[in-house]
């Protein structure tokens, strides 16, 4: 295809993302180097008959000439990056320097917001990714070897916790664990404890995301796997058995190196994906137990002050982390496109 | 064929149905149980004493006589307005599809046609941009929606959420492009046709299982988007998802609880039909990308 040709071709779709996806990242990196404008102040004097008194007011003229000069705020370098709210250097420094153990100074983390988003986000995203693909290739296993009339039914209802919306798979869930819930009043029952809240702990409240998340992910996992399973050579699995390798040896042995590539490929996309986890946060109002990143930024924008600035910030650092996670996928393309060159 | 040698021992079998039975129950249970619990009042759906009361519904019985009221869905539809949102999500959710496919088939198909190095490092950019959270991105609109005055509207969010949708339907049009034998254009383009009269009498009658799959994705995303449209829309631009979070907040009163049960079993009731009808595509799609590469 001539270059002329592709350009007009490719053009709406690379004017799309230039204005909504490249622009907006620019504007997010520069906004997070500038703090707004502090209102100018003035004193006056007011005198009367009992004396005087100091009265302090914004100065509107005066603000908004400094608007006008300098709209995007006044350049503040990359303070707001290590600001309390964000990498809080200054904090970490004092902590390490006044506590005395580990815990202590892992204690002073867990107050920082930036860092505490970051503990459950790792952990979360570490947790779910290695359980969802273990669970998911279970249920592959598990389904292609049902009767084939059966694995239709069977792909529909394991399709549905992912398929539907996060925030309402989150809540479907959450008004289940609920202490007044079918599940909830189940775990009061087994733990023999009626007062026992998942709302209420933060160690359970983790837990219960995990779940969610395992469960929205592993029919992803379920689905390529299966795909997969449907192209493992019969010779392979045959000369196995003859050579009497048992039925976890073929699994072992046969099927998981067969599937390698499609485990790397869910790996690394549910990485990626479950570093972002953000509606269950606010599916399961648990807020005051686990934050993310996106939490944060979803946080720092609602409400009636927009935080642009802080949160913007914390978009860059979260493009940063993902940038991260995103690397060894860059690298495999880059492989896959010089293999077929 | 499963010769002798393949058959299952007892043992086996049984611990396979019974893990299978676990996951369809686990999967499937929660979305039947919110079904039928939304149409009980909420001392049933969220009994203190006695959990079997949201199978039976004592309350319910006992406030309007039968077993089952449709409370909770009248509130959230009439008295809050779901319907709103409701048409509202239809919208964004048409055009988004058309506009994305449009300037997806394009984009797709120019990249699966062209042999230049520049088609890799485009590639690569989309996938990049298909990796950022969306959330990322909401800072950077806002500032410049609000001096332009277009913040809260729907066509702004449209436009958004195409912008966001093109990497991953680029990626995956370009995948079924590559699938057409190029001898097919190629052919044409002998005959004397341009690329684009190619394009358009020979692709596009092919290309439509591709763009139905891509299509269902596209749907999805805009569907099930809580992050941008809960930013970029105004109260009453709503669309679903968002309407059901500011649910939450407000109508933790006695009994409005319901109402958000309500809605959110209806705002599943389209995925639910979608999956039953397009299963196969659905499928091929999620395997498409995986299986390739």
């Amino acid at each position: 295809m001539k270059h002329k040709t592709f350009f007009w071709f490719f053009l709406p779709t690379a004017m799309a993302m230039l204005v909504f996806i490249a622009a907006p990242i620019v504007s997010v990196v520069m906004q997070s180097l500038f703090l707004p404008h502090e209102a100018v102040l003035i004193q006056v004097e007011n005198c009367g008959p009992f004396g005087c008194t100091q009265q302090t007011s914004i100065d509107q003229e005066a603000t908004q000439a400094l608007r006008d000069a300098a709209p995007m705020g006044r350049f503040a370098g990359l303070e707001i990056y290590f600001d309390r709210g964000h990498l809080a250097t200054a904090e970490i420094a004092q902590a390490w320097r006044t506590s005395d153990s580990w815990g202590a100074f892992f204690g002073e983390l867990n107050n920082l917001p930036f860092y505490r988003a970051m503990a459950f986000t790792l952990t979360y995203t570490f947790t779910v990714t290695p359980l969802l693909i273990a669970l998911g290739f279970f249920i592959a296993v598990g389904v292609n070897s049902v009767a084939r009339q059966l694995r239709g039914f069977l792909i529909f209802f394991s399709l549905l916790p992912m398929i539907v919306t996060p925030l309402v798979g989150s809540l479907i869930l959450f008004w289940m664990i609920d202490a007044r819930g079918i599940l909830g009043n189940l775990i009061q029952f087994l733990a023999n404890d009626p007062d026992l809240s998942l709302k209420a702990s933060t160690p359970l409240m983790w837990v219960s995301l995990i779940v969610y998340g395992i469960w929205s992910s592993a029919p992803f996992a379920f689905v390529v796997f299966y795909a997969g399973l449907q192209t493992v050579p019969q010779d392979t699995l045959e000369s196995a058995q003859i050579d009497g390798a048992t039925r976890w040896q073929q699994i072992r042995y046969v099927l998981v190196p067969h599937l390698m590539p499609l485990i790397t490929f869910v790996a690394l996309i549910q990485l990626m994906d479950n570093f972002r986890v953000f509606e269950p946060i606010v599916g399961f109002s648990a807020q005051a137990h686990a934050t993310s990143l996106s939490w944060i930024i979803f946080n720092d924008l609602g409400g009636e002050t927009r935080q642009l600035a802080a949160a913007a910030t914390t978009s860059v650092l979260t493009v940063l982390c993902v940038a991260l996670l995103l690397t060894p996928v860059l690298v495999r393309t880059w492989r896959d496109f010089k293999g077929k060159a | 064929m499963a010769s002798k040698a393949q058959e299952k021992p007892v043992g086996l079998r049984i611990a396979l149905t019974a893990f299978l039975v676990v996951w369809l129950v686990a999967a499937a249970f929660p979305f039947f149980w919110t079904l039928w619990g939304s149409f009980k009042v909420e001392l049933d759906f969220f009994s203190i004493t006695n959990w079997r009361a949201a199978l039976t519904g004592p309350r319910t019985e006992f406030t309007y006589d039968r077993p089952f009221t449709g409370a909770g869905y009248a509130g959230a539809w009439l008295q809050e307005e779901f319907w709103r949102s409701v048409i509202n999500t239809f919208i964004v959710c048409f055009f988004v599809v058309c506009i994305s496919l449009t300037l997806g088939t394009l984009g797709g198909y120019a990249l699966s046609r062209s042999g230049h190095n520049y088609v890799f490092w485009l590639l690569i950019t989309a996938l990049i941009f298909r990796a950022l959270p969306p959330i990322t991105l909401v800072s950077g609109y806002l500032p410049p929606f609000f001096q332009w005055n277009i913040w809260g509207y729907l066509p702004t969010s449209i436009i958004v959420l195409v912008a966001i949708n093109q990497p991953f339907t680029l990626w995956m049009l370009h995948s079924f492009f590559q699938k057409i034998p190029k001898e097919l254009d190629e052919s044409a383009k002998v005959d004397g046709c341009t690329q684009f009269q190619a394009f358009r009498h020979v692709i596009i009658p092919v290309m439509w299982p591709g763009v139905i799959t891509t299509g269902l994705f596209s749907f999805l995303l805009a569907y099930n988007d809580f992050a941008v449209t809960a930013m970029l829309l105004s109260e009453s631009n709503r669309t679903m998802i968002p309407a059901i979070a500011a649910f939450l907040g407000t109508t933790q009163t006695e009994g409005n609880v319901m109402f958000a049960v309500a809605a959110v079993v209806s705002a599943t009731v389209p995925l639910f039909i979608m999956v039953m009808f397009f299963q196969r595509q659905i499928v091929s799609g999620l395997t498409a990308g995986a299986v390739k590469g």
